[in-house]
């Protein structure tokens, strides 16, 4: 059984880092009816950003704590993500506003292969180490083991989704950012800056991108340009799962999806009488997906919409 | 309608035409007797890029080097070159570059560094008459498909895979053996080999789990490997996996020795490790190179001009020169000619002895152990192929 | 412009099309003549990919159902053919007959996806069209054990080439004293082929599924109520685009001799989905010049890496690397400035760029765009 509560630790910290990366595709979603394809590369973006303020001082022989480099590295990374989401938004999608959904969509997928394309240009194609600059102590619960970088993913995230919550339920941006979710026109008439609401909302979205792909880098101890695109599609998975347009779904689908995966990925072996393994692990998301989309595709949390003619 | 058929039909030809036009190539035929076009095909992106790079390296220092000593092949002088390839490591994109050196007409080919692109790229050289001789591809099945055009120069799975079965049971004592291979032909390959000299030498294998050559989050798997308390964990794969392998082994506590092959012997696997590597196991087939003839004054040459050597580079440069000394024989650059000669040569390089037998392999091969000591991979001991029958 | 005013004189029309024949014909020739063997065998690609194209221009361009997982049928026709005919299971079955085998079961898998999928709008339906294509590629990679059925990563190798008889398409024949090798023999085969499909595109469009396609591009809830059997209709358009995936996928197994699952990644599925989108969406001679340009393109980028040795001594950037950043940048100028393609067919170009009065219809009930 302690197997058991290993894989639900492995998942709920995998989940976690889906839930931050899926709040963003969940909020632009909510405003725009647009999949941002892009936001998995904005997280590796992030990731390789602080990776290389991370490599430069721990190889430079600066004296400072690990914690402290990474911190560092963060505070590289987030405003550089930010930077970048505002970009996107305004080059890629902005002129494409009112065009019909194919357009939009299509060119998601171009920005996406552009940011590959870039990281891939000016950090190569080989994984980046992470260096060994962070303490791994381990503690022992139950017959399991979590690491205190385990520990911290978790509470930061959790965190990270508080302090979101509070700040679209209990500000005056918030309420903002509601409002021009729910009916464009009418908050524009009420004095709200559509335009700024959805500049908002991809900076704090790629915000939270870039402390996942910090996190990611440093829970695996490598960065590449490519590990973007599967966290991305997971990430939106995880979102239609909780409910696209809806922020506790979005969090709540990132922790589901994290523990399928692990407990699925642990246990498929003995349930298939060892036909399917562990190497299927990535398919799970997409099952998931598929099924929540067929059988309840407004998702856990989400409401019903109505097909209107 | 019709009007604008006939303008994207024109606009097509015209594209094929303006291509046809305007690039024509020279010469492609290399005349013989004066220069000699060595292909060398390995991945150079990817995340084994910084392998293929130093066998690209090994490579060239070859060349260079013949080039330098102004060779002689059939009473005229000669200049070699290199014409370098990527496969990224992936057998579809092996095969396409595969064909494209075919079409350039190289006289040789010196590649590819994994057995899975090795051995599809292998059937293209062959239909075209090309020798290859592979630095690192290990899987038996590259030499056992009949192919008189295919050689290597490094010890082949079969013996490495069961020099590393008995020294996990017989030395390092493990009962429980758990397996992580990642499907690729060497992975796999290599871990089947395993499983069968360890299961013969009175170890129990408790778990056999696969990963692909991409991946990089083994926790699941860890996990449940974990369970079984294996005494030892034997990953079939490159470094690429198995330096977070470790690290993430290290993470859940798992306390089982790690040991892999030839793939997981480079400064890489310690790099990607996160400071995890110490203590784990490899093995990589020949002697040392501070053990071999030339082997010194070939690493410090290396070393002096492309940095340290990361695993195959000494092999390319073996390779490189056994060619060239089969050439020479036969006093051609000719594939059909030298072949041969290549068949029944002796000549000594810096990793071995080199003579192969009638599959293409190389005789005599031996593999050597190694640990990660104090972050640095140690020689632990050499077995030979007298101990050690096929 | 009289000389191409072609629908009212069929001597001239006649005459086009014959040069156009030779042309075609001599095409082989001219291009080994002067850019070398290995361009007879992108020209052999490029008319896979025509076919491809021409494929997933029904789904995507006749029938608006947005497909990222189309690579996932040219998958499924080029295991069939591979696992058919190779000493995998140790079976040789003949082309003609895996062929349309190939065609057969990737229409099946297209209906398969197809059917869970019907009450999806687009970008929901484009999500899981591309994660069936991710699903069949993880599988494909993966069933080889316990059961050894796809070989894994390692792929199927020694693939019986095409052949018809003892007449072997690798082979270089001699005919009338010239020489015919193995890649023109590929090409003229490929190039029936792709006649066939573009014969048949052509007749789909201008067929009264074609015409039930554009009704339910344009609107599905008025065209089921005009008494169009959406679920049929949409079923046709998959299992159709599925089929030529799979003829291709065959063709491409025999040809190549050796495949991997790698060949059939999401990145194809997007590069396919390019060549329509640049060419322009649901018109076939916009659809051709797309797949032609995106397949020559990127061997022609070689030539920079060349002329940057010439120029500065070195290679600064490799040229592979620049190809699919100049994709994603084309991608997103293309849908921001020519959102109808290249080459688009009048009625595409009115509905990607709204009229005055569409756009005023439209920002009126924004919330309400169901498109």
């Amino acid at each position: 059984m302690d197997i058991f509560l290993q894989q639900l630790i492995n998942g709920l910290v995998l989940g976690s880092v889906y839930a931050l990366v899926a709040l963003g595709y969940t909020m632009v979603y909510g405003i725009l009816e647009l999949i941002n394809f892009a936001h998995g590369e904005v997280t590796m973006m992030g990731a390789m950003v602080a990776l290389a303020v991370i490599s430069a001082l721990a190889g430079s022989g600066v004296d400072l704590p690990g914690m402290v480099i990474v911190l560092l590295g963060l505070l590289a990374a987030i405003p550089a993500c930010m930077a970048l989401g505002y970009a996107i938004e305004r080059v890629a999608y902005r002129p494409l506003r009112n065009a019909p959904r194919l357009a939009p969509l299509i060119t998601a997928i171009g920005v996406s292969i552009v940011l590959q394309n870039v990281a891939m240009l000016i950090w190569g194609r080989q994984y980046i180490s992470f260096p060994p600059i962070l303490p791994v102590t381990r503690h022992e619960i139950g017959g399991a083991s979590i690491t205190d970088l385990q520990i911290f993913i978790l509470l930061l995230s959790c965190l990270l989704m508080a302090g979101l919550v509070l700040l679209v339920h209990k500000t005056k941006l918030g309420r903002a950012m509601r409002a021009t979710a729910q009916a464009p026109q009418i908050a524009g008439l009420m004095g709200v800056n559509i335009n700024s609401i959805i500049s908002i909302t991809f900076i704090l979205g790629s915000a939270l991108a870039a402390i996942a792909g910090v996190m990611v880098s440093a829970y695996y101890g490598l960065a590449h340009y490519y590990m973007g695109f599967m966290l991305g599609l997971k990430a939106f998975s995880a979102a239609v799962l909780g409910g696209i347009g809806n922020i506790a779904g979005a969090m709540l689908g990132g922790l589901l999806l994290g523990v399928i995966e692990s407990l699925g990925a642990g246990y498929i072996g003995d349930i298939t009488g060892g036909f399917l393994g562990s190497n299927y692990q990535d398919v799970f998301a997409f099952f998931v997906l598929i099924l929540v989309l067929v059988f309840r595709p407004s998702g856990l949390l989400g409401e019903r919409v109505v097909e209107r003619a | 309608m019709e009007s604008r058929w006939i303008a994207s039909l024109l606009a097509v030809s015209l594209v094929f035409g303006l291509t046809s036009c305007g690039k024509k190539k020279g010469a492609e035929q290399a005349q013989e007797g004066e220069v000699v076009r060595i292909g060398a095909v390995s991945p150079l992106t990817g995340p084994q890029a910084h392998l293929g790079k130093d066998n690209e390296n090994g490579t060239r220092m070859a060349i260079d080097d013949a080039n330098s000593k102004g060779i002689e092949i059939g009473g005229k002088k000669v200049k070699f070159e290199l014409v370098s390839e990527d496969d990224q490591a992936d057998p579809k994109t092996a095969t396409i570059v595969a064909q494209k050196l075919v079409d350039a007409k190289v006289n040789g080919i010196i590649g590819h560094l994994n057995s899975g692109t090795t051995i599809p790229a292998s059937r293209i050289y062959h239909d075209a008459g090309i020798v290859q001789i592979s630095p690192s591809a290990t899987n038996p099945k590259y030499t056992e498909q009949g192919f008189k055009s295919a050689f290597r120069v490094m010890t082949n799975d079969v013996q490495q895979g069961k020099v590393l079965g008995e020294y996990a049971v017989k030395q390092l004592g493990a009962k429980k053996i758990a397996i992580i291979d990642d499907r690729s032909a060497y992975g796999q390959g290599l871990a089947d080999q395993f499983e069968k000299a360890a299961k013969a030498a009175g170890g129990e294998i408790v778990s056999h789990e696969f990963t692909t050559d991409k991946s990089t989050d083994f926790m699941s798997i860890l996990t449940s490997v974990k369970s079984r308390n294996p005494d030892l964990l034997f990953y079939g794969g490159m470094d690429a996996q198995g330096g977070p392998m470790i690290k993430q082994l290290k993470t859940l506590g798992l306390r089982a020795k790690f040991l892999m092959g030839d793939g997981g012997s480079t400064p890489e696997f310690i790099k990607l490790s996160g400071g995890g590597a110490e203590g784990a196991y490899s093995s990589l087939p020949g002697v040392p190179l501070v053990a071999m003839p030339g082997g010194k004054a070939f690493a410090d040459k290396f070393v002096a001009k492309y940095g340290p050597i990361q695993l195959y580079a000494p092999y390319c440069y073996d390779a490189v020169n056994v060619m060239i000394a089969a050439m020479q024989k036969a006093g051609s650059s000719d594939p059909a000619k030298y072949l041969p000669e290549l068949a029944k040569i002796r000549h000594e390089g810096v990793t071995a002895q080199i003579r192969f037998d009638e599959k293409g392999d190389i005789k005599g091969g031996a593999v050597t152990l190694y640990q990660v000591k104090k972050g640095k991979w140690e020689v632990l001991e050499t077995v030979t192929a007298a101990s050690a029958e096929k | 412009m009289n000389v191409l005013n072609l629908k009212h004189d069929r001597r001239s029309a006649w005459i086009a099309f014959a040069v156009l024949g030779i042309m075609l014909a001599a095409l082989p020739f001219l291009v080994d003549a002067g850019l070398g063997q290995s361009w007879v065998r992108i020209l052999d690609f490029t008319l896979l990919y025509v076919m491809l194209a021409l494929g997933l221009n029904i789904v995507v361009g006749y029938a608006g159902l947005l497909d990222l997982g189309y690579i996932a049928f040219y998958a499924v026709g080029a295991y069939l053919y591979a696992l058919l005919a190779s000493p995998h299971f140790g079976l040789h079955l003949p082309f003609w007959a895996l062929l349309p085998l190939g065609a057969l079961v990737a229409g099946l898998f297209g209906v398969m996806l197809g059917a869970p999928t019907l009450r999806l709008r687009g970008d929901y339906l484009a999500i899981v069209t591309l994660g069936f294509g991710e699903i069949i590629r993880i599988f494909l990679t993966n069933l080889n054990a316990p059961i050894n059925i796809t070989n894994g990563p390692q792929g199927v190798n020694m693939i019986d080439p095409i052949s018809i008889g003892s007449f072997s398409f690798n082979q270089t024949h001699r005919v009338l004293d010239i020489s015919i090798p193995g890649v023109y023999n590929y090409y003229y085969l490929f190039l029936a082929l792709a006649i066939l499909i573009i014969f048949i595109s052509l007749r789909l469009q201008d067929s009264r599924i074609g015409r039930a396609w554009v009704a339910i591009r344009e609107d599905e809830v008025a065209a089921e109520a005009m008494g169009i059997n959406t679920r049929n209709v949409k079923l046709l358009a998959f299992a159709m685009g599925a089929s030529f995936g799979g003829i291709s996928g065959g063709l491409f197994a025999g040809f190549q001799g050796f495949i991997s699952p790698e060949s059939f990644n999401l990145m194809e599925s997007v590069m396919i989905l390019c060549m329509i989108v640049l060419g322009g969406m649901g018109n076939i001679p916009g659809v051709i010049l797309g797949a032609v340009l995106l397949t020559v393109f990127p061997e022609a980028l070689r030539y920079i890496g060349e002329f940057e040795q010439y120029a500065l001594g070195r290679i600064v950037v490799d040229p592979a690397d620049l190809r699919m950043l100049i994709f994603g940048i084309a991608l997103i100028a293309i849908m921001i400035y020519r959102p109808a393609g290249l080459v688009p067919s009048k009625r595409r170009r009115s509905e990607l760029v709204s009229g005055p009065d569409v756009l005023a219809q439209e920002q009126a009930s924004f919330y309400d765009t169901h498109k």
